[in-house]
């Protein structure tokens, strides 16, 4: 099966193992991911305010050139996976915002696009059982934070991919790779965000938060769907095991580098070395490199 | 502090807050539900809860004057968390636009670190210019 894909900016550069690893990992589960013939930056935040029309179009031609190339689109990272999800609900709801918007992107959009994350892709489409069965290399005795953050979840009427409070489909997902699921409180918070750009001590502390309920959940390793999420964790170890003595830093990763290791795919081509806390080594003492 | 009783001048802050924003603060009941799950309530002067309060009373330049929200992370956690289903993030999108279209910016850009541009994902960069610099 073929389904449109929609990289987004960072996938391309700073995200390529995301990229890679999906993309490998689909193509064994039997789904090709046909990257979009053109497309453009979403514009990485939805604007929030409804008077802002405007900052609906670059959103909008991505979904335009989606219905061109067919009924659904998917992406991986959680930030575009939002704008995109929320753009197409406002426009599916918003006759007057579409024809505004039309005009001005000189499109066609209609609404006929249904915006998947990869993670859905995996759960309804393929179905967890099915890549429960397909896995050849379970991660067994591995212990496996994974974090949502906001952008997958809320607001939960228009995005949500699991319940807002209590998601459970990265749990599924990977206790279907055989993972040891580490269930933690902040799992659903957000890890500081563009606040990377110049108040690094705000991501610290809230990113410090997140790792260290994980950390007090037992984690060896946490898993993300997105590529700020996984900055702002990383940059935020260093300063916590100064903070918490208790604390030691951990890997973060794509949730697609675990799954293409347990569909048998090779650590070379998983893992570029670019992690600040290389999860190698710990895969390798558990027997899986 | 002023308090205004009665009817609202029409064109004021508060107006344009609930005009651009779409909320509705007067549905706020103070609970502080929004404040107690805000993971970015640390950082701000003034919490959620205490934004929404001030517009319910007008008091425009305590608003304006707040940093609220130029840290508040657009994460939705406090809309979430309202019983009344007062979604914040619009508020503080609404207050950041009201002070960006008056050419006031939440970040010097200047100061940013080099290594943030060269090795940060994409996103954060063009999330930072979109909420903070006008
Ligand atoms: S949670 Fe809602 S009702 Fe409660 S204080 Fe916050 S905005 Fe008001
Ligand atoms: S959207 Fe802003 S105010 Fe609301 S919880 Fe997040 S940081 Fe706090």
């Amino acid at each position: 099966m073929e389904i449109p894909y929609y990289p987004g900016c960072t996938l391309n550069t700073v995200a390529r193992d995301f990229d890679l690893s999906t993309r490998r990992s689909l193509k064994r589960l039997g789904i090709e991911l046909k990257e979009l013939s053109q497309w453009n930056c979403c514009g990485a935040v939805f604007p929030l305010t409804p008077d802002n029309v405007m900052g609906l179009s670059a959103p909008a031609r991505v979904l335009n050139r989606a219905e061109k190339e067919g009924d659904k689109v998917t992406t991986l990272c959680s930030f575009c996976y939002n704008v995109l999800k929320r753009t197409d609900y406002r426009l599916k709801r918003d006759r007057e915002g579409l024809e505004i918007i039309n005009d001005f992107n000189e499109g066609d959009y209609r609404g006929k696009v249904r915006v998947l994350h990869i993670l859905e892709v995996l759960k309804e489409l393929v179905g967890f059982k099915e890549v429960k069965e397909k896995v050849s290399r379970p991660l067994k005795g591995v212990k496996v934070a994974p974090y949502y953050g906001c952008m997958l979840l809320r607001p939960a009427e228009e995005v949500g991919i699991d319940d807002h409070e209590s998601p459970t489909i990265f749990e599924d997902f990977l206790a279907s790779l055989g993972c040891d699921v580490v269930t933690y409180p902040k799992r659903i918070d957000c890890c500081g965000a563009h606040m990377a750009m110049g108040r690094e001590d705000m991501v610290s502390e809230m990113s410090g938060r997140i790792l260290l309920s994980a950390h007090e959940g037992g984690a060896e390793m946490v898993v993300t769907s997105c590529p700020l999420c996984l900055y702002n964790l990383e940059r935020s170890e260093a300063p916590l095991m100064k903070r918490e003595p208790g604390f030691k830093a951990m890997p973060v990763l794509y949730f697609s580098q675990l799954l293409g290791l347990a569909l048998g795919e090779d650590g070379d081509g998983l893992f570029s070395g670019k992690n600040l806390y290389d999860p190698r080594p710990l895969l390798r003492d558990k027997g899986l490199l | 502090m002023k308090v205004r009783i009665g009817k609202r001048p029409k064109g004021d802050l508060v107006d344009l807050i609930e005009r651009i924003s779409g909320e509705d603060p007067s549905l706020c009941y103070q609970c502080g539900n929004c404040t107690a799950g805000c993971p970015a309530a640390f950082a701000m002067d003034l919490p959620p809860h205490q934004v929404v309060r001030l517009l319910q009373i007008g008091q425009e330049d305590m608003l304006l004057s707040s940093r609220a929200m130029w840290v508040c992370v657009s994460c939705l956690q406090c809309y979430s968390r309202c019983p009344k289903g007062v979604d914040i993030s619009k508020i503080m999108e609404a207050l950041r636009q009201v002070t960006l279209r008056r050419g006031k910016d939440g970040i010097e850009v200047k100061g940013l670190p080099v290594d943030l541009l060269s090795q940060s994902p994409q996103q954060a960069l063009v999330a930072g210019f979109r909420k903070l610099v006008s």
